[in-house]
């Protein structure tokens, strides 16, 4: 049941269109996909091979590569401290450690109740900030722990709700624009129906 | 020295609406790229080449030689590097949230001058909030005329497709990025070729360049080459946005003109860093993002000049300095850094992939306490093993320059605090305080 809407579905093949080949929206995709449904699931890795013309599997061996999409479920919010260089100088590791006893779960986890996922990250390029965190991607910082539990108090009782959007980054992103007619269907990179095996965005090597 | 340098990137980004077309055109937007398209092609690189701009993503490999080196064919692609994710470097983050608009007109310029079609901003895609500005920022241009077909009624058309990434380091390296960008996972391609201004974007000559880099080309194209070269000193030109972090007073990012300021300026001019936080003693410094070798106390007076931190063996790099004070513990900090590569590496070849696990493990025990005396010479042993030699610039075994990057924390560690390691190891445990929390 958690195939792509067909709302989403229209933002996808506008998606699509943008680029001279079709493969190339992989990621946009997966990210919208992800704001449908937080993760991505079996289903929308196979709306998605269908609308960049590839098989589900290369979405799922593309996806895995990267950290920001979730093959499982997470919960409704992702919480992302970083424990990298500049962030540990500035005391990284005691803000995880609390995050980790403050929500009673360890790196990777979600809390029962389904509303945080913890994750240690590299770097976010936030380092004026540090330590940081980011919550679906939304950076806040300085947070010593004292901090920290104020932001998941925040996010519990939904006063930050217009700050911290739900999930995909593209959810707020809208492309009004564009050249008609220089999209991949012009440039011959395999527009049509039907999952293409070999993948239509395949470039010669 | 603190130059008055005017401010060629930063100019606006402190304005609360500095992301805005209606800020952006009160203050001097878009009036580069007219110019720009009133001058041929090769006029502009021309000034650009003038301007002596090297890279601002880490190579530093001049601007206007890339241009230069694309090969001809019917289709080109402009790729825009914003996917900027060596560790403490956050300039180009700043960019994009808050100055979107001077990005699109440089890419305009950029593609203007090389003959692109289309144009592409790699995004990293954790910057959720910098995905919106410049989508908005794009959509606003094309109102504006500024973008799309028969730009400033000249005739000249282009797109731009501001691409997200998900999150991998490694999608920084240029080749990675196309890869990235064609929908596949983030592997840095075989070289050669060397540069994808031969075989690039879906097999086609590309450019690609860093977003800071972009940046400078509007005041560049407005002010001309020669004002922009008269800033900073030989190939090291104009200004450039450092990227200050760590035990410092005041972390954030500073315009200041290359060359003539020092690092002890960037660290310890109240303007700029303000000295080591809490008034501690400087105990070490990364010049240029973690790849690269550390500098002590003695290397404070030494220019922000790329040949100069090159020869004193090191690298500006990424623009981003990080700062250790005394209570800083240098195995930890190499073991953070060593942590890092390991997960960020992307598997392909075996010395980057094995090696930097095996330096990560016995970093680890090291910094635990867990160590053994042999530890430091197995660490420096597979370090070797990743690049041969432990030289500078590093020797390569691996497709891109992840792997070589990994040894330069370690040895720089080992070789400047051996006395540090080797209590870690008679002690039986880390001797430094946990790092202090940072409060807001």
């Amino acid at each position: 049941m958690a195939h792509l809407s067909s709302e989403v579905r229209t933002k996808a093949e506008a998606m699509v269109a943008c680029y001279p080949r079709r493969r190339s929206a992989l990621l946009p995709l997966c990210h919208l996909a992800q704001a449908q449904d937080g993760w991505l699931t079996p289903e929308a890795m196979e709306d998605i091979a269908e609308l960049v013309g590839c098989t589900p599997a290369e979405v799922r061996g593309t996806a895995t590569f990267y950290d920001m999409l979730h093959t499982e479920p997470v919960g409704k919010y992702v919480v992302t401290v970083c424990t990298n260089i500049a962030c540990m100088l500035a005391g990284a590791y005691q803000v995880l450690e609390h995050a980790e006893g403050s929500l009673e779960i360890a790196v990777g986890q979600t809390t029962p109740d389904g509303v945080f996922t913890l994750e240690e990250a590299e770097c976010l390029a936030g380092c004026d900030l540090a330590p940081c965190v980011q919550v679906n991607h939304r950076f806040f910082g300085p947070l010593d722990p004292e901090g920290f539990d104020w932001l998941t108090g925040e996010l519990r009782s939904g006063r930050l709700a217009d700050t911290v959007p739900p999930h995909g980054v593209l959810s707020r992103v809208e492309r009004t624009v564009g050249l008609p007619g220089r999209a991949h269907a012009a440039a011959g990179g395999g527009a049509g129906s039907g999952a293409a095996r070999r993948g239509a965005g395949a470039a010669p090597r | 020295m603190i130059t008055q340098a005017p401010r060629i990137v930063t100019s606006r980004v402190e304005l609360p609406d500095s992301f805005t077309l209606e800020r952006y055109l009160a203050t001097g937007g878009y009036e580069g790229l007219r110019k720009a398209l009133s001058m041929t092609p090769t006029d502009v690189a021309v000034e650009v080449n003038k301007a002596s701009l090297l890279g601002r993503g880490g190579a530093g490999f001049p601007a206007g030689r890339k241009w230069s080196m694309l090969r001809q064919a019917p289709t080109k692609y402009l790729v825009v590097n914003g996917d900027e994710s060596e560790p403490a470097t956050f300039k180009d983050h700043m960019l994009i949230e808050r100055d979107p608009h001077q990005i699109i007109e440089g890419t305009v310029i950029a593609a203007y001058a090389t003959g692109a079609e289309q144009a592409f901003i790699y995004c990293r895609g954790e910057f959720a909030l910098g995905l919106e500005r410049l989508q908005r920022a794009c959509n606003e241009a094309y109102g504006h005329g500024a973008l799309g077909a028969d730009i400033l009624g000249t005739g000249y058309a282009l797109d731009i497709v501001i691409h997200p990434g998900a999150g991998a380091y490694i999608c920084g390296e240029e080749t990675a990025l196309l890869e990235s960008l064609e929908g596949k996972r983030g592997f840095p391609r075989i070289k050669p070729p060397y540069f994808p201004a031969a075989i690039g974007l879906y097999g086609e000559p590309t450019v690609v360049n860093n977003v800071e880099t972009m940046s400078n080309l509007p005041w560049i194209i407005t002010h001309g080459g020669d004002a922009f070269a008269a800033l900073g000193e030989g190939s090291s030109a104009g200004t450039r946005v450092f990227a200050l972090s760590g035990r410092v007073e005041r972390p954030g990012w500073f315009e200041i003109e290359m060359s003539k300021t020092t690092f002890r300026d960037l660290i310890y001019d109240p303007s700029l860093g303000a000295g080591i936080a809490g008034g501690n003693a400087l105990k070490a410094f990364i010049p240029g993002g973690v790849s690269a070798p550390w500098f002590g106390p003695d290397e404070l007076d030494l220019g922000l000049n790329q040949d100069v931190v090159g020869q004193a063996g090191s690298m500006l790099g990424s623009g981003s300095v990080v700062v250790m004070d005394s209570d800083t513990c240098p195995v930890r900090a190499a073991w953070r850094i060593a942590q890092f590569f390991h997960r960020e590496s992307c598997g392909q070849c075996t010395p980057c992939r094995e090696g930097s696990g095996w330096i990560e493990k016995i970093m680890r025990r090291l910094e635990q306490g867990l160590g053994r005396e042999e530890d430091l010479e197995l660490v420096l042993d597979a370090c070797d093993n990743i690049s041969p030699g432990l030289a500078w610039p590093p020797k390569q075994t691996t497709i891109c320059v992840l792997g070589p990057s990994i040894p330069s924390a370690i040895v720089s560690a080992a070789k400047m605090f051996r006395d540090e390691f080797l209590v870690h190891v008679k002690e039986g445990g880390c001797p430094f305080p946990p790092d202090p929390v940072r409060r807001a």
